[in-house]
């Protein structure tokens, strides 16, 4: 049954390619209104003089020396592919998008 | 597939063109933006990669210093406002290039906002283009297509990846709608293009060449009926990446989109695909729902907060530029402006700086890089930067003119023998025995045999008729292969001729 919840629920699923079945997306909806009405509770407390929080720590200009470090070893990476070739990535044919 | 299109001059006469440019520019820093992989042109296929380019779990990125700094600099040369305060974000996607399943960039919040750039047309018009922000992100990898025509996508049974460049730093530009260019809406478009790739260079911020990729520009295009009415439905044509072809591919648009309304249709808000081979722009994605980036806070990354002092000694220390600079240039060589135009179009300012460095007056620099030079270049189908020939060498043919070892026309033969790559100037002089003929004896023994062949001109001369001087010059000339001083020798006749 198609209800507002169930509908963004399959949005979000549908954008993060994750393939979720009929039972699925009726349990993850009631959660997902859950969840979402427990973090809208926190705005009913917040005042206006609240900014919104993106990071928990009072940091700000964490900047790393343009140097460089030893790279990791192409074998190495390339041995954790699926498959390779010519030393690059070898991945499936790219659909949706004509080029 | 080929579209409908309207003659250009009947488009531009019935609607009014405007258009929006996306640069991006990759920063020319050591390493990455959020990893210290060193980054650069040329690498083998991933060999410059860390665990944070590769997206790997656990891996954390940290911000490169000299990145921020870079943009910076840009935002300032664009005379925009540095944000007091701004973040990165995550722009989620699926694509192989991106290894992590999310570009970082900047999205609400970028560095730098709300500026300008004045953009030099040919002929000495200056447009100003508003600047709507510049933010950091980070470049996406390589793809290589298999199994199609020609690399393309379409038809591909596989592609294979190479992540060098995934995280490379990029700084977007982005303008504001550009309205009031009228039928020189392309060529604004092209030179706004050209002016951010000379000030990249000159802000040392990238070395900006077009054919690596260092910069790509995306170009928006809409068309409505006149300049009072809404802004139309817009195309935005993807990565085109030559002067060239950002001219050409507005210019196709405005002639594909006022057939689209001419016939009463309505242009289709998508992306669109530049062939440069054909010179034409073809359909992509429909911009839809379906591109929901999901944006949020990068979490991994605090905020930049840029020191007010640490942006004063950026702007403190911005090199000159190019603007600047050709003003300054064309005072001190004293061109006039139609010169000083021919010469920015010719792509001769530097060479002329280094050709007046290395001892040339700023007139003889200029005669030979837009004269004789700029002809070879043309016949060769060259730029002149790319002649086999230095400012230096130029510097010292002009050295060997202004000593008097050389006249003009052997200064011709002389530089005719370096870009034969025969060697520096004084090495062709050598070689091939052009040195002017500044001995007496020789010119005079010449003289007096031109001037026992023709007997009636002493005569002539003698009575006062200095016309004939000319005939017994020339017949010097000959005998010494042009190697002689005309006016040495004109003085030398008439002592010959009246004592």
């Amino acid at each position: 049954m198609s209800t507002p919840w169930r509908d963004e629920v399959a949005r979000v699923a549908g954008l993060a390619r994750i393939d979720l079945k009929p039972d699925e997306l009726d349990r993850l909806a009631g959660e997902l209104e859950v969840i979402v009405q427990s973090v809208a509770r926190v705005s009913e407390v917040a005042t206006p003089d609240v900014p919104a929080t993106s990071h928990p720590l009072p940091l700000t200009n964490v900047f790393r020396a343009d140097e460089p470090e030893t790279p990791l070893d192409r074998d190495e990476v390339l041995a954790m592919a699926p498959a390779q070739e010519d030393g690059k990535f070898l991945v499936p044919q790219i659909l949706g998008e004509d080029a | 597939m080929s579209d409908t299109l309207v003659d250009y001059d009947d488009a531009v006469a019935r609607y009014d063109t405007v258009f929006g440019i996306e640069v991006h520019v990759e920063l020319g820093t050591r390493t990455k933006m959020f990893d210290a992989a060193e980054q650069g042109f040329g690498a083998d296929p991933n060999t410059q990669v860390t665990p944070v380019s590769l997206g790997l779990p656990g891996a954390l990125p940290a911000v490169n210093g000299t990145a921020v700094e870079y943009a910076i600099r840009i935002g300032l040369a664009l005379n925009c406002t540095i944000a007091e305060s701004c973040r990165f974000a995550r722009k989620n996607y699926f694509y192989p290039d991106v290894p992590k399943n999310f570009q970082t960039s900047q999205y609400d919040e970028p560095i730098a906002h709300d500026g300008w750039v004045d953009v030099e047309l040919e002929d000495g018009t200056v447009f100003r283009v508003d600047i709507e922000r510049a933010h950091m992100e980070e470049d996406a990898g390589k793809n290589t297509h298999v199994g199609g025509a020609t690399g393309r996508i379409h038809g591909a049974i596989y592609s294979l990846v190479d992540y060098n460049r995934a995280g490379v730093p990029l700084v977007e530009i982005v303008t504001r709608p550009v309205t009031g260019a009228g039928e020189r809406a392309p060529e604004v478009a092209r030179a706004y293009v050209q002016t951010l790739r000379d000030m990249f260079r000159a802000l040392e911020v990238s070395e900006a060449r077009m054919e690596r990729g260092n910069v790509r520009a995306d170009v928006n295009v809409s068309l409505r009926p006149s300049s009072d009415s809404p802004l139309g439905t817009r195309t935005e044509t993807k990565n085109v990446n030559s002067f060239r072809s950002i001219e050409r591919a507005v210019r196709y648009e405005i002639s594909r989109q006022a057939a689209v309304l001419d016939a009463g249709g309505q242009i289709v808000q998508e992306t669109r695909h530049w062939h440069e081979d054909t010179g034409h722009t073809t359909s992509g994605r429909i911009k839809s729902d379906a591109e929901d980036y999901r944006y949020f806070p990068e979490p991994d990354l605090v905020p930049i907060v840029p020191d007010r002092a640490w942006i004063e000694e950026i702007r403190a220390n911005l090199p000159e530029l190019p603007a600047a600079r050709r003003r300054r240039l064309q005072a001190d060589w004293g061109y006039a402006d139609p010169e000083m135009r021919d010469v920015v179009n010719a792509g001769a300012v530097e060479l002329i700086e280094l050709t007046v460095a290395a001892g040339s007056s700023p007139a003889a620099a200029r005669k030979w890089w837009m004269g004789e030079l700029a002809r070879t270049a043309k016949e060769r189908g060259v730029e002149l930067e790319e002649l086999p020939v230095t400012p230096q060498q130029i510097g010292a043919l002009q050295a060997l003119v202004d000593d008097g070892r050389l006249t003009d026309k052997l200064a011709r033969q002389v530089l005719e023998g370096v870009l034969a790559g025969e060697g520096d100037p004084e090495a062709v002089v050598a070689a091939r025995g052009l040195e002017v003929v500044s001995d007496d004896g020789p010119l005079l023994a010449a003289i007096d045999q031109a001037l026992a062949a023709q007997p009636d001109v002493v005569a002539k001369i003698q009575g006062g008729n200095l016309g004939p001087v000319g005939a017994i010059i020339g017949a010097v000339m000959k005998a010494t292969r042009g190697q002689a001083d005309a006016a040495r020798v004109r003085e030398l006749v008439l002592e010959r001729v009246q004592s």
